[in-house]
């Protein structure tokens, strides 16, 4: 009491030291990992001049860079040929996932006959299959492409599923008071409903394409691709180039981040006004 | 005319449930013998405990459930052959809004459904929002609004295409008891200005007897009609309506019957 008597302050003190560390949160969130980055970065140049190993086993963050400059002609060729790949898998993956998924919830006999297929065509490595693919598919490119496509397509194909199914059941019991055709239903109920477990499908998928376009090129090699990041990470270390290879990997890394970032917002565009995931956590 | 407003034996006829049975899979009776004639104008409470088969009763009338036995007619059916069903509201228990789409675009879903473009029935969507006291929230999205201005868009929803009949199942049953006072009140102002024909499922006493004008009270295993129960109280009723001697006496009255039919049923 004799606190707030004595002086009538805007913000109490609880209230002002909630918000101090809101602040240094804030800065925290982009400072630290920044921190780390530039300690790692230093940490590693260290060690490869005072220790002197040899380029061919560790190059220096410097020499990397050096790299990453003097090849980025070829370098950057590969990114847009490993890019193509992989953008075009997800575009199937989509494509492939939401129309098999809308097939599953539309027929429980198509979903009871093809879902065990879906499963075991996940749970099978890809990198067993991309052999075969490139024996029996006439077009490399075309097997690298399904590569890619068999990795990405489930997360959207059983996402999409689910969301296709978690309709509110008295909404669809207004739309058949209402007399809502079956595409009525779809376009204006379960679809609506779905897309947040789409798009989180999405995100998951974009960094799959990836990982399937990369053992694509690993697997099958220049004839299907070009020369993609992957390939070029595997041509430099058969060349003892660990300069090239280390550039090639982390822009291989970058990509990922990219699509993640770009899947969020997406997401984030999608959903923030009316879905509860894309709420602020203090809203 | 509005038939609300009309005495209660003079209304005409609009629906009819003649010895209604409903059993579910596995012999349960949800529903034994029902009869109840529904009049244009008339606010029907079915009153009774969890189980007696209220929510049941809706559902047949709905269309979404088929009864085991008996019919039910609505009027001019026979003749047109139509099911009548297209020309219902409904509204739950939950505010059951889609969290996608706008407060107006809620509202528009039954003329959606029906192919209406919004352009022409805009007027229409506004004045039922403006009736509900919405007007200002029309651009907003569900998850905006407090617990009883998303049962408000639900009745909105209900009322937009003015159909012969809305079936409400407990709507305020999860709200608190201001709120729920607040929107009894404007329950029955909104009926008093459109006339509306309702069906009001409520396990509440003083909610059944304040709102309508005939209480249904219902029992469970099997669900049934006990008794009827005339509420001869002239509307509008207001906050002092909730007062009067006369409001006690038909809530002793509506009390004593649940008791009855809650005493048979244990």
């Amino acid at each position: 009491m004799s606190m707030t008597d004595t002086k009538t302050p805007l913000v109490d003190h609880e209230e002002a030291a909630r918000a101090r560390r809101e602040q240094v949160l804030r800065i925290a969130k982009w400072t630290l990992p920044s921190l780390v980055m530039v300690l790692t970065l230093l940490g590693w140049h260290l060690y490869v001049t005072l220790s002197e190993v040899p380029h061919y086993i560790l190059p220096g963050p410097l020499l990397v860079l050096d790299k990453l400059i003097e090849d980025w002609d070829l370098l950057w060729a590969a990114t847009l040929t490993t890019g193509r790949l992989t953008l075009l898998a997800l575009g199937f993956a989509i494509l492939g996932g939401a129309l098999l998924a809308v097939a599953f919830t539309q027929s429980k006999w198509i979903e009871m006959s093809f879902f065990p297929y879906a499963v075991i065509l996940q749970v099978t490595p890809v990198v067993a299959i991309a052999p075969l693919l490139q024996i029996y598919l006439d077009s490399p490119f075309v097997a690298a492409l399904l590569c890619a496509w068999i990795v990405a397509f489930f997360p959207i194909l059983s996402n999409t599923t689910v969301g296709l199914k978690s309709t509110d059941r008295n909404l669809e019991d207004l739309f058949t008071i209402y007399g809502a055709s079956r595409w009525q239903r779809l376009r204006h109920l379960a679809a609506p409903s779905a897309l947040p477990y789409f798009l989180s499908g999405l995100k998951i998928a974009g960094g799959l394409a990836l990982i399937g376009a990369v053992v694509a090129e690993f697997v099958i090699g220049r004839a299907g691709t070009g020369l993609g990041l992957a390939s070029t990470l595997l041509e430099a270390s058969y060349r003892f180039n660990f300069g090239r290879l280390y550039a090639a990997l982390i822009l291989i890394s970058l990509m990922g981040v990219t699509i993640f970032a770009v899947m969020s917002l997406i997401s984030h565009l999608a959903l923030f006004r009316w879905h509860e995931s894309a709420l602020k956590k203090d809203g | 005319m509005i038939p609300s407003r009309q005495p209660l034996g003079q209304r005409p006829e609009l629906l009819k449930m003649a010895q209604v049975e409903k059993t579910f899979h596995g012999g349960v009776i949800a529903l034994r013998n029902m009869n109840l004639t529904v009049n244009e104008g008339d606010f029907i409470s079915l009153l009774g405990p969890s189980g007696c088969g209220k929510s049941t009763a809706l559902k047949l009338v709905t269309g979404l459930m088929q009864p085991t036995s008996g019919r039910i007619t609505w009027t001019g059916e026979e003749a047109a052959g139509d099911k009548g069903a297209g020309d219902l509201g409904v509204v739950f228990q939950e505010p059951t809004l889609m969290p996608w789409a706008r407060v107006m675009d809620n509202v528009y879903l039954p003329f959606r459904i029906r192919g209406v473009p919004f352009a022409e029935v805009r007027d229409d969507v506004l004045e039922v929002l403006r009736l509900v006291g919405l007007e200002k929230f029309q651009r907003a999205f569900p998850r905006e609004l407090s617990g009883g201005m998303k049962m408000r868009v639900s009745i909105a929803r209900a009322l937009v295409t003015k159909p012969r009949l809305i079936l409400m199942d407990e709507p305020f049953a999860a709200l608190d008891e201001i709120t729920r006072f607040k929107l009894n009140n404007d329950l029955l102002s909104l009926r008093e200005k459109i006339g509306c024909t309702v069906i009001f499922v409520t396990h509440s006493v003083f909610e059944s007897v304040f709102l309508s004008d005939r209480v249904v009270v219902m029992a469970a295993r099997p669900g049934r009609v006990i008794e009827e129960l005339t509420v001869d109280a002239p509307y509008p009723r207001s906050e002092a309506f909730r007062t009067s001697a006369e409001y006690a006496r038909y809530c002793r009255l509506a009390s004593d019957a649940l008791h009855r039919a809650t005493g048979e049923a244990a």
